[in-house]
């Protein structure tokens, strides 16, 4: 499952990062390289031998179902807030009476 | 017992010696005097009221990456440059209860993605034993703090093995406790099933001290494990010196392969025989899906990274490019500027095993194969082994600048990955040197049996003596 020039642009879209033109390359031919080591996974049967648990097996969510039985646990219907330094100002890079301001969206520009 | 202002004071200092770089060794990346000080008087007063604390007046140094209020938590990387977190760590707020004086925030690699502390946004550290090599990594910066003398006890984290490994390279104990032992509420997230916050500290029992002060459930994070705490610190004090009679200790055979450095795998020999002179039985055991470690480990930990660290857009904190008129190209370029080249591949890869097409082919074949690693473990424990002993890493420190294709990289973390995909506990300690540079054996227990990993290590520590150093 090779990886393209055309894919790399695709997902580092997806992940919202522009990657210089010089960069392209460079970055499908190591990520070619490491998913290649991945491939070993496939010749490993996982369906015969985890009966039953291959759609459960994400480990922090067995863990903690382990230990209950009940699922991941849930914090009680209160509030309880967390305490905050609250003379921290706002940590937004740009922001007016307490709204945080971004740039317009392009796309919304016809609206 | 020294005052505990003079004692902080003190700490201070090297710490602020040591982010001015007057060592050249780049382990500290910010203090705040004033705070770290008023933090002692504090303490100091309480102590002598006569408050309970385990840790009084211990200097801590903290990884970059755990929320502190009174310095900047940056993981690392430009993208969070001069963040101040408005909240603490649980972690962090519990050994402060504890009399703990934060002094330092530590250097390391970019939001933990590396194994070397060669990737940070501040530049590599330096080992403190041979500075032309690595402090390992990615908790580089705390493992060099405690090796250099900096602190006695500081925190890292751990989503592959990022404070064994260092603790190996740098001659220091690293603990990585169960994961949900310790909360991570405040740890800045990288691969949640994974991540756990973990200490280095000189003695067996200092780890063990700290790891306990910071144990226990919160409702700030879910995946806190709602167990009893029991003592860490009573079983390195019990059984300090004394015999591992009925403890069997199982040697994987797969930690040992026929490409293991030799000088490792010679002291790991005689650490072996060391804990079978103490009494323990040791067994030969297989672990035999360990090779798929590091390709599972590595399409897990970018998927769920890839996830993670899509909040660091420029909206809400850290840095924004501000030169676009448009919000696409403003996320766009945030990132594109503020994370480095290490931390773009992983999300590329997690973006990609996560995409559609590649979801089932990758990310869900690796998280069936990690629960086959776990039932692994699973099983030799169930035989009655009561601790695994293996090397922590495949060689000693590397210099600086050596390893630099990075599936070579990731190699590193061949013998620590499989604890984090499992779960369980697992330490380091140092068990010799060889041409002066430290190596570290691994010992590991079932899950949230931290109590039998310190007494392991605890008789191992004391029956090697001067000898883990030389």
């Amino acid at each position: 499952m090779a990886v393209t020039e055309i894919d790399i642009r695709k997902i580092a879209d997806l992940a919202r990062l522009s990657l210089a033109d010089e960069e392209v390359p460079m970055m499908t031919a190591q990520l070619n390289s490491i998913l290649a080591h991945m491939d070993v996974l496939t010749k490993v049967n996982t369906e015969e031998s985890i009966d039953g648990v291959i759609d459960d097996v994400i480990a922090g969510v067995k863990l903690t179902s382990d230990l209950k039985d009940t699922g991941a646990p849930l914090r009680g219907d209160a509030v309880a807030p967390v305490q905050m330094n609250t003379t921290a100002p706002l940590l937004a890079p740009e922001s007016e009476d307490g709204f945080i301001l971004v740039p317009r969206l392009s796309t919304h520009e016809d609206m | 017992m020294r005052n505990i202002i003079d004692m902080a004071n003190e700490a201070v200092e090297r710490a602020t010696d040591a982010r001015f770089g007057r060592d050249g060794l780049n382990i500290v990346v910010a203090t705040n005097h004033e705070s770290s000080i008023a933090n002692a008087e504090r303490v100091a007063l309480a102590y002598g009221r006569g408050d309970a604390m385990s840790l009084p007046g211990v200097a801590i140094a903290v990884k970059d990456n755990i929320a502190t209020l009174d310095m900047p938590t940056t993981c690392g990387s430009r993208i969070l440059a001069g963040y101040v977190s408005p909240y603490e760590a649980t972690a962090i707020t519990k050994l402060r209860a504890n009399g703990a004086i934060v002094v330092a925030k530590t250097n390391m690699d970019e939001f933990a993605m590396g194994s070397s502390t060669e990737t940070s946004a501040y530049g590599p550290t330096h080992n403190p034993v041979d500075p032309e090599r690595s402090p390992g990594g990615s908790s580089g910066g705390s493992a060099a703090a405690v090796a250099a003398g900096i602190t006695d006890i500081s925190l890292g984290s751990e989503t592959g093995g990022s404070v064994r490994q260092p603790a190996a390279f740098c001659g220091v104990v690293g603990v990585k406790p169960t994961y949900g032992r310790i909360s991570r509420f405040g740890l800045v997230a990288f691969g949640s099933s994974l991540d756990q916050i973990g200490v280095f500290a000189r003695s067996v029992r200092d780890a063990a001290i700290a790891t306990y002060t910071m144990a226990g459930s919160d409702p700030n994070d879910s995946t806190s494990a709602s167990v009893p705490v029991p003592s860490m610190p009573e079983p390195v004090e019990a059984y300090r010196g004394r015999t591992l009679d009925g403890v069997t200790i199982g040697i994987p055979r797969e930690y040992f392969p026929s490409s293991l450095d030799s000088d490792v795998r010679a002291r790991c020999d005689v650490a072996i025989e060391v804990m079978r002179g103490l009494g323990a039985k040791i067994v030969d055991v297989s672990l035999p899906h360990t090779e798929l470690a590091i390709p599972v480990y590595y399409i897990i930990a970018p998927a769920e990274a890839s996830s993670n660290l899509a909040r660091f857009d420029g909206v809400r904190y850290g840095r924004r490019a501000g030169d676009v008129s448009d919000l696409r190209a403003m996320y766009e370029l945030t990132r594109s500027r503020g994370f480095g080249a290490e931390v773009k591949r992983r999300i590329l890869i997690g973006t990609y095993v996560l995409s559609h097409g590649y979801y089932d082919a990758y990310y869900k074949k690796a998280q069936s194969v990690r629960a086959l690693i776990t039932r692994d473990f699973d099983s030799v424990f169930a035989s009655g082994v009561d601790a695994l002993f293996t090397p922590t890493t495949p060689t000693p420190a590397f210099r600086i600048g050596a390893v630099t294709d990075p599936y070579e990289m990731y190699m590193s973390d061949i013998f620590t990955v499989t604890a984090n995909l499992a779960g369980i506990p697992a330490m380091s300690l140092p068990i010799g040197r060889v041409g002066g540079l430290p190596i570290g054996g691994q010992i590991m227990a079932r899950h949230f049996d931290e109590p039998r990993m310190f007494h392991v290590a605890a008789a191992l520590e004391a029956a090697l003596g001067a000898e883990a150093h030389a």
